[in-house]
């Protein structure tokens, strides 16, 4: 008994992590069909806006809320990585739709860039920055609308741009002077230590299990709550649902497929940077942090099946159990006197490395026999 | 842009040596006589960037003290160092190709490099087909001795042996069953089995093994493996390299598996450089094993220490692998004045035999190109750096380990053509 739950709660909290990664490229990927290379760079800036957070809340003023941090941390990174993830689609995305290779090309270039603006920008400056972004992308939408129609708009608009500059820097700086880690660039990598309470063991059903990983757990199963009931819920929800399925009648029917275009790719990124939040915690936080990640959410969402949320909760899931099973050679501990050739093999393959070759190799051999993966998308799709 | 770097480099010597005159320290180190180019050979970018770029760091400095106290006299003549940097880019084919330009274009007459064991083996066919010098300065698994490179690292008998024997007899958990993690590739591996023939020998357990493929960080599944192997606490053996240290100590520590509980791990690739980066307050308790470290109490380790932060900043530290390749540009200029010649042949006669009374210790070159070490055994502490607990005495290298199935009873002597590469003993 005791081993059944240490093994599922081992399954459920690898698979959690891939869940957490691979919600937005569900999203960006699965329901818009974009296929973004940058996914895990998106994903690396929410684990540095989480030091960031770390480092602001150790100032004197933010000292007595240093243990709630990290909450704080989710929703900063969400906006951040939504942030760049809307100037991504604003500026190059929305140029390549329906040339899928090209975006590949292009999203990896991004990808490339991000690393090494972090790598080579004082972290102080770069959140002063996406301050900036944040300003001068969102500050002319609140403008009433008698100034969004006149004809003197582009001014207001280019002098709220300049505003929006200026408080970057004026952020970066502050933040510059009042933190000295941010403010040297460093190609070296980081770290997030969790509020005490955060870690060490808690104990279920005799059972002690690492609070971290139960974080990560609860982070992914609300973000997954929070965007099923997003798509299926909300107005803007259904109008994203409608343009996936047809865009050109959806486009007819006045629904703004550019509007949706943003929000449903500034969702997908927001989500990136929450599993930055997440992944912060178990490793380092470095400029390749996201890559390690990204081969594991195209291989989620694959075989969930395109377009499909359930999919990649049951896969990612799958796939989680499926590692812990394999790689810790649970078999042999279940039925321990099998045959020496069947527990010879189980205990070649009950390496990190081995179990991920054969997880590979499962996925492959399942998807000669379900091309779409576990759940594929139903009815017409207008624009296969 | 490397005309720049050299005009750069020129001027950061030239000034260094403009301000050993003006302090009356080097009578000789305004006017040489010509000058010699050297190659220097890391990874500027990429995913070893950051370790790399530290050796650059300590070769320069080592280079800028040889030219402020006189530069290197060869039949006579005083010749200024000067050297280039080439950047390996943290991919192995380019150190190949690199190393080809400074060997043929520049025409250095040795190359000071590496650091990854990948990198050696694909610079390594380079420098025998072109019959040039390389000196590697890294800690690495042996089982290679090239008569055209010099290793100044430990090999596994000056650190992972006398590590293993501390950890069984002598740590807090003596006598326990071992672990052993490491990252995928060869110097956990080799490492790992040179271990299991040690443990078997001292009469102990290897309970299990596991290795994480580069750049992966679920360390969950090898978690509940240690757990399940050894449940009342025990002995691991790390041989994990970079980010993936930083994931296994916070998840083991979450997982409760710790100093405190019986777990006690000693390490083959944490220095104090990484033990910054990873926070020593997920080390502290555990160990490490050096030839090198900071905290080592003589005037030599505290001069080194202290000039290289004097030169680069008072918040760095200097590690082991930095201290390799500060010896080795003492040992080449000392073998190319002894040789009186820069001629390829006669510095790598001359060189066999060195001594240097290096940070750690003395060190001598010995006929198989690597060197005799001292062997230091360290508990991480709260500060961030290593208390030392042993120290051995001088060990000699073995370039072919004499516990390692495939190559017991073999070893390498240069200095007799009979002998050579792999001979039996």
């Amino acid at each position: 008994m005791e081993l059944l739950l240490d093994s599922l709660f081992n399954g459920v909290a690898i698979g959690s992590v891939l869940l957490v990664a691979a919600l937005g490229l569900a999203i960006v990927f699965g329901l818009m069909g974009v296929i973004n290379l940058a996914h895990g760079e998106l994903m690396m800036l929410g684990a540095y806006t989480t030091y960031v957070t770390q480092l602001i809340f150790k100032l004197p003023i933010l000292k007595p809320f240093y243990n709630s941090y990290i909450i704080v941390s989710i929703f900063l990174a969400f906006i951040v990585s939504g942030v760049v993830g809307i100037l991504l689609e604003k500026t190059i995305i929305r140029k390549l739709y329906g040339s899928p290779l090209e975006t590949l090309l292009a999203t990896w270039g991004v990808s490339l860039i991000l690393q090494q603006f972090v790598r080579s920008v004082p972290l102080a400056y770069g959140t002063g920055l996406v301050i900036s972004l944040l300003i001068g992308l969102f500050l002319p939408t609140t403008f009433p609308s008698k100034i969004k129609e006149s004809i003197n708009f582009k001014y207001f608009k280019f002098s709220s741009w300049i505003f929006a500059a200026l408080t970057g820097v004026l952020t970066g700086s502050v933040i510059s002077s009042s933190v000295s880690k941010l403010s040297r660039a460093s190609a070296r990598n980081v770290d997030v230590t969790a509020p005490s309470w955060m870690r060490g063991q808690v104990e279920i059903i005799g059972t002690a299990f690492p609070k971290t990983r139960l974080m990560i757990i609860v982070i992914t199963l609300i973000s997954v709550i929070a965007i099923t009931l997003f798509l299926n819920q909300s107005a803007w929800g259904m109008r994203i649902r409608a343009v996936t399925q047809n865009r050109q009648m959806s486009d007819c029917l006045g629904i703004s497929t550019e509007k949706v275009d943003i929000i449903t790719f500034g969702i997908g990124s927001g989500l990136a940077g929450v599993a930055g939040v997440a992944v912060s915690l178990l490793g380092s936080v470095g400029p390749n942090v996201g890559g390690n990640y990204i081969v594991g959410c195209f291989m989620v969402v694959v075989l969930g099946g395109v377009g499909n949320l359930l999919g990649t909760v049951l896969a990612s899931f799958g796939i989680g159990i499926m590692t812990d099973l394999i790689g810790a050679g649970r078999l042999l501990s279940i039925w321990p006197d099998m045959p020496l050739p069947l527990s010879n093999t189980i205990n070649f393959f009950a390496t990190t490395s081995m179990a991920r070759v054969m997880i590979f190799a499962l996925i492959v051999i399942f998807l000669q026999f379900k091309p779409t993966g576990l759940f594929p998308q139903k009815g017409r799709m207008v624009e296969n | 842009m490397r005309i720049s770097r050299r005009i750069l480099a020129g001027l950061a010597t030239a000034s260094l040596a403009v301000t050993a005159t003006s302090c009356g320290g080097g009578g000789t180190s305004g006017s040489f006589d010509d000058t010699v180019t050297v190659g220097i050979l890391h990874s500027l970018s990429g995913t070893m960037a950051i370790s790399e770029s530290t050796l650059v760091d300590t070769e320069k400095m080592a280079i800028e003290e040889i030219n402020a106290a006189g530069g290197v006299t060869v039949g006579g003549k005083s010749y200024k160092i000067e050297y280039i940097v080439e950047d390996g880019a943290s991919d192995w084919p380019t150190f190949a190709e690199k190393s080809k330009k400074l060997i043929d274009q520049d025409g250095v007459p040795v190359v000071f490099g590496g650091w990854t064991s990948a990198s050696r083996k694909a610079m390594l066919p380079v420098y025998e087909s072109k019959d040039a010098f390389l000196y590697y300065p890294i800690q690495y698994e042996a089982q290679e001795c090239s008569n055209n490179i010099f290793y100044t690292g430990a090999t596994p008998n000056q650190q992972s042996e006398p590590a293993t024997d501390f950890m069984y007899k002598r740590s807090p958990a003596a006598g326990g069953d071992f672990f052993l993690v490491g990252s995928d590739y060869v110097f956990p591996r080799t490492s790992n089995t040179i271990t299991k023939a040690q443990v078997k020998q001292l009469g102990g357990k290897v309970v299990g093994e596991d290795y994480l493929p580069l750049g992966n960080t679920e360390v969950a599944p090898i978690i509940s493996k240690i757990k399940k192997a050894l449940p009342d606490g025990g002995i691991i053996i790390n041989t994990l390299n970079g980010d993936q240290n930083v994931a296994f100590f916070k998840q083991i520590q979450d997982a409760g598996i710790t100093p405190s509980s019986g777990y006690y791990v000693m390490n083959y690739s944490i220095a104090e450089e990484e033990i910054s980066t990873i926070g020593p307050e997920f080390l502290e308790g555990h160990y490490g094993a050096w030839n090198y470290m900071m905290s080592i109490d003589t005037p030599a380790s505290k001069k080194f220490a202290a000039s290289f932060k004097k030169r680069w900043g008072a918040d760095r530290v200097v590690a082991d692998p930095q201290e390799s390749a500060y010896n080795m540009v003492y040992l080449w200029k000392q073998a190319v004045e002894d040789a009186g010649t820069f001629d390829d042949n006669a510095v790598r006669e001359a060189l066999v035999g060195q001594t240097f009374d290096a940070p750690q210790g003395p060190v001598e070159v010995m006929p198989n190109h690597h060197l005799s070490q001292t062997v230091r055994i360290g508990e991480i502490n709260a500060e961030g750096g290593f208390t030392i607990l042993e120290e051995t005495g001088v060990v000699l290298p073995q370039a072919w380990n004499q516990k390692h199935p495939s190559s017991k009873g073999f070893a390498c002597d240069w200095t007799d053509p009979s002998k050579g590469e792999k001979y039996k003993l």
